[in-house]
């Protein structure tokens, strides 16, 4: 019999800069937050990716279900009108 | 190649040089091989920072002995007797134990030395120190978690650290010997003097051990001797390995 020896999963979360947000950049295994913390920090900020780190269990986290996905997504296929696309928008906004 | 020294200035940088380049090696002997993908990532970044440390050492050196060599003329055409790093980096890497107690040893050493050498009247090893001292104060911290995890972990995991502090820690009376370089180079004010810098690392490294319920242990063998090139067994076997390649085929490129 097998037994799963790793270490528990987590997600991680990294902010580029400062004003934007945490963008999911993917996970990787800890034995609890301080060394998720660390391990994200040596595995996906090497390259000068981020300024703030943030990582969660990924068993916290509900996902929507493959199977829902005609019901939850595709009533947003026809309403154009939800685009703010008759404004235009000021040069200095970038991070719209 | 002979060693040529102009000044007790460019030994000091050499030794710090060397000792950073061996433990470099010693950590990047670990790559693919690491208990886990995050620690073997973890490892060969402190790898990649020591060897940063060494290469801006060698450069110094270069100047201050007046030779003008190149970084690879100090790492890849100086014989194991040339070496001047001290024994505790050239240790074997051993088990996870093993490297996790060398890492702390050196690095609360390492942390310790280039705080200190931030307030060096050579100007450019102050400028090293301080970007040093960041990469060191990581490197400290990951040694730390680890110990406290390993000690203050299962029986086996204490077991295998105490087996490891047993067999490094006669290495490190050697980091804080003082010899006629270390004389000259502190009262220029350019390096600290070992001996304040022993009592930092003692009390740091009995509160870590302290925590991770491990303890120093007490032991009458004190070897020495890397500082004037005379090094343990394997040390010899690392060289061949790390040099062979430029000594087989000179000035190769990739």
């Amino acid at each position: 019999m097998s037994t799963d020896t790793q270490q528990p999963l987590w997600e991680v979360f990294i902010r580029s800069k400062r004003g934007l947000a945490h963008n999911h950049v993917g996970s990787l295994h800890a034995a609890d937050a301080e060394m998720a913390l660390r391990n994200a920090r040596d595995v996906y900020t090497r390259r000068m990716e981020g300024v703030s780190i943030w990582v969660v269990p990924s068993s916290l986290i509900t996902a929507s279900s493959p199977d829902e996905k005609d019901s939850f997504f595709d009533p947003a296929a026809d309403k154009a009108y939800r685009h703010p696309t008759f404004y235009s928008i000021p040069k200095e906004v970038q991070q719209l | 190649m002979t060693l040529v020294v102009a000044d007790a200035a460019a030994v000091y940088t050499l030794r710090v040089a060397d000792d950073c380049l061996v433990l470099s090696h010693r950590l990047a002997q670990w790559s693919s091989l690491a208990p886990t993908l995050e620690d073997d990532i973890a490892l060969t970044n402190i790898a990649l920072d020591l060897l940063g440390q060494a290469r801006a050492m060698y450069a110094r050196t270069a100047e201050l002995d007046g030779t003008g060599r190149s970084e690879d003329d100090y790492v890849f055409l100086r014989d194991e007797r040339e070496f001047v790093n001290c024994l505790l980096v050239e240790q074997e890497n051993g088990d996870f134990a093993m490297t996790i107690v060398r890492q702390l040893l050196c690095s609360t050493f390492h942390l310790a030395q280039w705080q200190a050498l931030e307030r060096s009247t050579d100007e450019q090893v102050a400028a090293i120190a301080a970007k040093a001292v960041k990469e060191s104060t990581y490197h400290r911290d990951h040694a730390t978690d680890w110990t406290m995890r390993l000690g203050d972990g299962t029986d086996e995991s204490h077991q295998r650290m105490e087996t490891a502090l047993a067999t490094l820690c006669p290495y490190t009376t050697e980091l804080f010997e003082t010899d006629d370089v270390n004389r000259d180079v502190v009262a220029r004010r350019i390096a600290p003097d070992p001996a304040i810098l022993g009592l930092e690392w003692e009390a740091y490294i009995d509160k870590v051990l302290s925590a991770a319920t491990l303890q120093r242990p007490e032991g009458t063998w004190t070897p020495t001797g890397g500082r004037r090139g005379l090094h343990t067994e394997p040390f010899g076997y690392m060289v061949a390995e790390m040099q062979h390649l430029h000594r087989s085929h000179p000035g190769q490129t990739w």
